[in-house]
This record gives structure tokens, sequence and C-alpha cells, in this order.
């Protein structure tokens, strides 16, 4: 079951195309994660999904169905540019912002209190915004965020102003979310985050979709059937099954070469042949990175 | 619409709560009745009996000179010289000399006084002579006295109409006064709570909510929550303005006592009395600085209040949206306060020119700029405000307020698909033509 679908959507600007025939599909409870270098459309996208702008063309399905203006209180966004009211005070704003999604003042009140305790900010209520820090205020940012418990989170740079102990709180309280039952979209361009968390993934790249599905059948989908061997003594140059890409010396007597197998042959056969040959200290397959793939895919497309 | 009611809610109760509006809502009703207090303070204080000595030598003017409220004239028969030495020394205001060659030489008169002899005393005593050698004259040239009093009546009666006349001038000026406060309080309230919205809009697009804010309500919900919020915070403060005010006159009235004329029949008496004892052809031109309290008193009871405060409140609400939305538009367009300078010219443009068109108008309100401007929506809230104590017919009333509310609808459109593609724009310099872009950008 997917939460989110999105059907050949087309955005235009005055200049250029925002987004061309973009198809994605977010399965519910997944963690997306939504890539793309700057000015890929990721933003526009989103700004549909939350319905900021609206598609020239193309249709977005919300649980099957056709996106609506309700929608808005299954959905918590937090974008990119974000801020808070400077001179309100942080409890006021936070009822207030809950309110904006249909909470009402009790529930909203019920469900702050919660978060203040789980995050221990309760002296913050009072506290106008603009006396606390930056990291504090993405806290409360991220409260408002998910105050209204949303099926569907959309993160737009999530940890980008958090210290490394704030980021983890930060990622710890994503995957509860997760674990409750929420879909999160992740936009990000940290490709540690995405290995680390996500589980689907949707690449676009100058307005297109290039890439998306489950990680790991796109990671297999990129694998090159290449492999690292690190050995004692040197690799025959014929008569093998494999090529050898490179090899280099990393101490003496040690060498670590990259082997390329023929399509069809798996890592025994490799094994059975090298075992042979020479005394292998260290042996793997090259899986390439979320990192690797983005580089691949955004290069392959040439400038125009 | 119940997002525009939390946004509404949001923009009011910060601005209400500010230090600044509680100290500005307060401090201008005392400034204001302070004010008006220290005027009648003066204008009532000033009316004590001064007395003038008149030394006439030629013996045309004996009890020529009536006593009037600020005046007691006493005759006297000492020369000149041991006049002028007790002058000095009393509290006398002055010394009016009249030769005995006064027939021949008009000029001759002199007036003394220890200080400068006010405008008003001179021109008062000039006209009791100049009417004396007038009678004069004409006895000289046969009419006689009674037919010079019969005569007398006639012209009397004729200021009976003149009066009327004059009643309608002073209320004239009333309309005029009620008037141009309206348009100056509009003016003003255009202007400090448009520019209002524009900062709300560029706080909430600098600070970057606005993202945040816009995925939860329209863009719509959203300028419309703030554009009424201001406005039922102006209104607030009017309201406000008008009880504290009518709180601290009623306080400050009783402290100024009986000094100050309490109610219109009272005034109308005394005017009465002020015109019975003047001269009747010094009427018209003296009613002015007779007693201005009491003619502004009066003169307001002729008009129609309510009509007035309707208006006023139907114009204040119909200009500031007109032209609120247009300032919201522009706070959209723009990264930070510096820049909306270039957008502001032609927004603050019209408000300045129909302030500048209220002072003819106020000249002249029923002329035909009068008309135009105050039928054209951009004009209109202040000079129509101008003209409704003059008395307005009531289709062009009708026309100017039908107009007014298209204005702000169209210039609310308008303002609206600036807002909606501007508060998601950041650090881009906005020109003329690309506002033009958005309005017809789809969706």
């Amino acid at each position: 079951m997917n939460i989110l679908e999105t059907h050949h959507i087309v955005k235009e600007y005055a200049q250029h195309r925002a987004l061309d025939d973009v198809s994605i599909s977010i399965p519910k409870g997944s963690i997306f994660g939504l890539l793309g270098p700057n000015g890929a459309g990721k933003t526009s996208l989103i700004r549909i999904i939350n319905q900021i702008t609206g598609p020239d063309s193309g249709e977005v399905l919300f649980d099957g169905k056709p996106l609506h203006e309700h929608h808005i209180r299954q959905i918590g966004y937090l974008p990119e540019e974000r801020g808070l009211y400077k001179k309100m005070k942080v409890g006021d704003q936070l009822l207030y912002l809950a309110r904006l999604k249909g909470l009402s003042k009790n529930q909203a009140m019920d469900k702050l209190k919660i978060w203040f305790e789980k995050f221990d900010i309760k002296t913050w209520w009072d506290k106008s915004v603009s006396d606390l820090s930056k990291g504090m205020q993405q806290k409360v940012q991220f409260v408002s965020t998910v105050l209204h418990e949303p099926d569907l989170i959309i993160l737009d740079e999530p940890f980008s102003g958090f210290d490394p102990i704030n980021a983890n709180l930060i990622r710890d309280e994503i995957l509860e979310l997760r674990q409750r039952g929420s879909t999160i979209i992740f936009s990000t361009h940290r490709m540690e985050t995405v290995e680390e968390l996500c589980d689907q993934i949707a690449l676009l790249n100058r307005s297109k979709k290039v890439l998306d599905g489950p990680k790991k059948q796109i990671k297999e989908q990129f694998k090159t059937n290449t492999f690292f061997v690190e050995h004692q003594g040197t690799l025959p140059s014929q008569g093998t099954i494999y090529q050898v890409q490179s090899t280099r010396e990393v101490e003496p007597g040690y060498h670590r070469s990259q082997l390329q197998l023929p399509p069809g042959l798996t890592p025994n056969h490799l094994l059975q042949d090298l075992i042979q040959q020479v005394e292998i200290r260290a042996f793997g397959e090259n899986i390439p990175t979320i990192s690797d793939i983005f580089m691949q895919v955004v290069n392959e497309v040439p400038e125009t | 619409m119940k997002n525009i009611l939390l946004v509404l809610q949001r923009e009011y109760l910060v601005r209400v709560k500010k230090k600044s509006f509680i100290i500005m809502t307060l401090l201008t009703p005392f400034l204001f009745v302070g004010f008006y207090a220290a005027v009648i303070w003066v204008a009532v204080g000033s009316v004590e009996t001064k007395t003038v000595q008149v030394l006439d030598e030629s013996g045309l003017f004996s009890q020529q000179f009536k006593d009037s409220k600020t005046l007691r004239f006493e005759y006297l028969t000492s020369s000149l010289d041991s006049a002028k030495t007790n002058l000095r020394q009393s509290k006398v205001s002055a010394l009016v000399h009249i030769p005995d060659d006064i027939m021949e030489r008009p000029k001759g008169v002199r007036i003394y006084a220890q200080k400068n002899v006010s405008l008003e005393l001179k021109s008062e005593i000039e006209k009791v002579i100049e009417k004396q050698i007038e009678d004069i004259k004409l006895t000289e040239a046969g009419i006689t006295r009674k037919v010079l009093e019969d005569s007398r009546i006639n012209v009397s009666s004729q200021t009976i109409s003149l009066s009327e006349e004059g009643e309608k001038s002073s209320s004239s000026g009333a309309a005029t006064a009620i008037g141009g406060i309206c348009a100056f309080l509009i003016y003003i309230s255009v202007f400090v709570y448009g520019t209002q919205v524009m900062r709300g809009v560029t706080e909430e697009k600098t600070s970057r909510i606005v993202e945040v804010i816009i995925s939860s309500v329209k863009p719509f919900q959203l300028m419309m929550g703030k554009i009424i919020g201001v406005a039922l915070v102006g209104l607030t403060q009017f309201v406000l303005w008008i009880f504290l005010t009518i709180a601290l006159t009623s306080v400050a009235g009783l402290f100024l006592g009986d000094r100050m004329p309490k109610d219109p029949k009272q005034i109308e008496q005394q005017m009465q009395e002020v015109r019975k004892d003047l001269p009747t052809a010094q009427l018209n031109q003296n009613q002015g600085p007779q007693n201005p309290v009491s003619e502004v008193l009066s003169a307001m009871n002729s008009l129609n209040i309510p009509l007035i405060l309707g208006c006023f409140l139907f114009y204040y609400l119909g200009g500031y949206l007109l032209y609120s939305a247009l300032f919201g538009a522009v706070g959209a367009a723009v990264d930070n306060d510096s820049d909306t300078q270039q957008f502001m010219l032609p927004i603050t443009l019209p408000i300045i020119m129909s302030f500048v068109f209220a002072q003819f108008v106020l000249r002249d309100p029923d002329g035909s700029l009068a008309f135009w401007t105050s039928i054209i929506p951009f004009t209109s809230p202040i000079v129509m405000m101008v003209r409704i104590p003059f008395g307005v017919p009531a289709w062009e009333l009708a026309l100017s307020m039908v107009l007014l509310v298209l204005g702000f609808m169209g210039t609310t459109w308008l303002a609206a698909r600036i807002y909606r593609v501007g508060i998601l724009l950041y650090g881009k310099k906005v020109s003329y033509k690309e506002l033009a872009k958005w309005i017809f950008y789809k969706g």
C-alpha cells in the first residue's frame, strides 16, 4: 500500500520546467529518500505534495485518493527554509501552529506537554523564540512538525543546524515515528543519512526522475560485479576467469587488486580460482554506496 | 474560514499585547483632551472684562460705547495728560482719546495702552466711532433720527436672515473641521496600519516561517487573516480612543466647572445675547472670535453625527482594505524592509494625492474635483469623508461605496496573486515586469 503516489507530474515556471513527468510511489511505513542535486526539482515536488502549489498536469494520490485540502492535517512538513515568529513565545507559537493543523486547543496542549517533557524543554514555554539558540529553535520546529501525529512527515534537510548529539536525538525520534506507523520523506544532500536511514529512494535530476525503488534493489542494480582482494604474491595476468583492473602494493609483499568478473559468475567461482593462485588476506565485493550511484547517475546526463 | 480566524486571532493578539500599542492607545486621548482642555481654558479664561477709558473731547460719543461681556467703558472728563498719567498706575487696559475736531480729522483718534492694544479692541472702537460719525453726517444731510432709527430697524431685520446665514457658515466651519479630522485619521491609519500589514508579511518572509504556515493554510487565508486582524487592531484603537476621550472629557469638564458651557441651549442663548450686544453690521465678521467653543459645540448639533460615524467606519475599513492588500503584496514581493521603497511610491502617491485633493475639496465640497475624487476608489475614502459633513447626495454616496467595495475586491485579488508567488521567493530582486507575470501564473 502506498501512502503517496504521484503520476506524471509536470510543473512549469516562466523560464523552465521544474518537474517533468515525475511519478513516484511511497510505500506506507517507509523512510523515503528524495535525492537530487540542487535545482533538480525536489522542493517543487515537496511543495506540490504540501499543496503549496499545484501541478500543471498530473495527479497526486494520498492514501489512494486524490490529494485534497483536508489531507494537510495528515502531513507534517519541515521545510529547508524554516523559521519561527521571533517575538512570539515558544508555547503560544506551538499552540498556534498545532491549531492551524486542526488540533483543538486542549488536544494541542496535551500533546505539547508530552513533547516538552520528552525533550526536557519545559522551561522554554514562556521564552521568546529569539532568546533560544539556533539548535533550540530547530528542536521547537521539529516538535511543531510532528505534533499533530501526521501520517506523512516531510523533512527537508532535517539535520542542518543540529550538533551531533541533537542530530542523534532527532534521528531516534524519526525512527520512533516510523515505528508508530508514520511514513517519512527525507530530502537531503547528506548521503550517509540516506545510507543509514532510508529504505526507499528516488533520484531527481534536471526535473526528471532518473531512478527510484527500494534502496537494496537499486544497489543491486548498480553492482558492477567487481571485487577486491588483498593477497600475497602476484596474480597471473592470463588464463583466469577474471580480469585484473588494478593492482597496488599496500605494504611490502601484500597487494590489493580490483577484479572484474564476467556476468553469470559468482564470488564463489572467483574464490575457487583465487585460492589456487595466491594467499588471500581479505576479500569482498564492491557494493556501490548511494553516493557513488548519485554521482554516477547525475554525471551520466550530459550537460545541455 | 476557521484558518482565517486563527490567523486573525494571532495577528490581533500579538499586536494588541504590544507595549507600543497600549501606550499609544492610552496616551493619545490624554494628549487630545489635554490639548482640548488647554484650548478651552485659554478661550474661556480670556473672557475677563477689560476696562477701557474714553476721553471724549468732542462730546459726540457719550454713551455710544456699549459695555459688552469683555469690555467695560468708562467716560473721563479730565485732561488728556492726567488721564495718561493715571493710565500708567491703574489697571485700565486702554485709553481712547477722541479729539474735538474728530468730524474734520477722523484719523485723530488715539488709543493709549500700557501694552499693545489687541486688533480686536482697536477695530471695535474704530467701528463705533465710524458709525457714530456716519450717523451724524447722515443727520447733517437731512435725515432725521426718526428715519435713521426706522432704517436701523430694517437693517436689523435683515440681519436676522443674515444671522441665519451666519449660523450656516459657522456650521460649515464645524463641517470643515469634522471632515478634515476624519480625512486625516483615515489618511494616517491607512499609512500606519497598511505599513503594519507590509511589515508583518516581510517579517514572515524573512523569518522563513511562511513556508511552514502555508503548508497549513492557503496563502490567501494567511493574507486575509493578517489584513482583517490588523484592521481590527485599528478599530480597537479608535473605539478605545473615542471612549477614553469621552470619559476624560467629562472628567475634565468637572474640573473646568461652570467655565465651560454645558448644554447647547444655553450656548444658543449666550450667542443670542452676544448678537444683541453687537452693532448689527459687525455681526457677521465678529462671530468667530466671540466664543469659538460654543460655536463649534452648537454647530456639531446641526451635523448628522451617526451618518458621519457610520461613513467614517465604512471608509476607514474600505480605504484600509484597498490599500493594505497592496501593502501586503509589496511586503511579499521584497526580501526585507529596506527593499520596499521601490514599490511603495505607486501606493503612497494616491494616498498623498487624495489628502492634497481633500484640501481643495474642503473649500469647494460640491465641485467637479470633489465629485470625481470622491467616486474613484483610490481617493474616495479620504475625499468623501471631507464631503460628508457638508451633505452629499445619496446616489453619489452609494456609487462611491459600491465602487470602493469593488475596488478593494480588485486590489485584494491582485495582491493575492502577487502574494502567493512572492512569499516563497527568496533572495531575488523583483521588477515590475516580474510582478506583472506573477499575476498571470497558474495555481
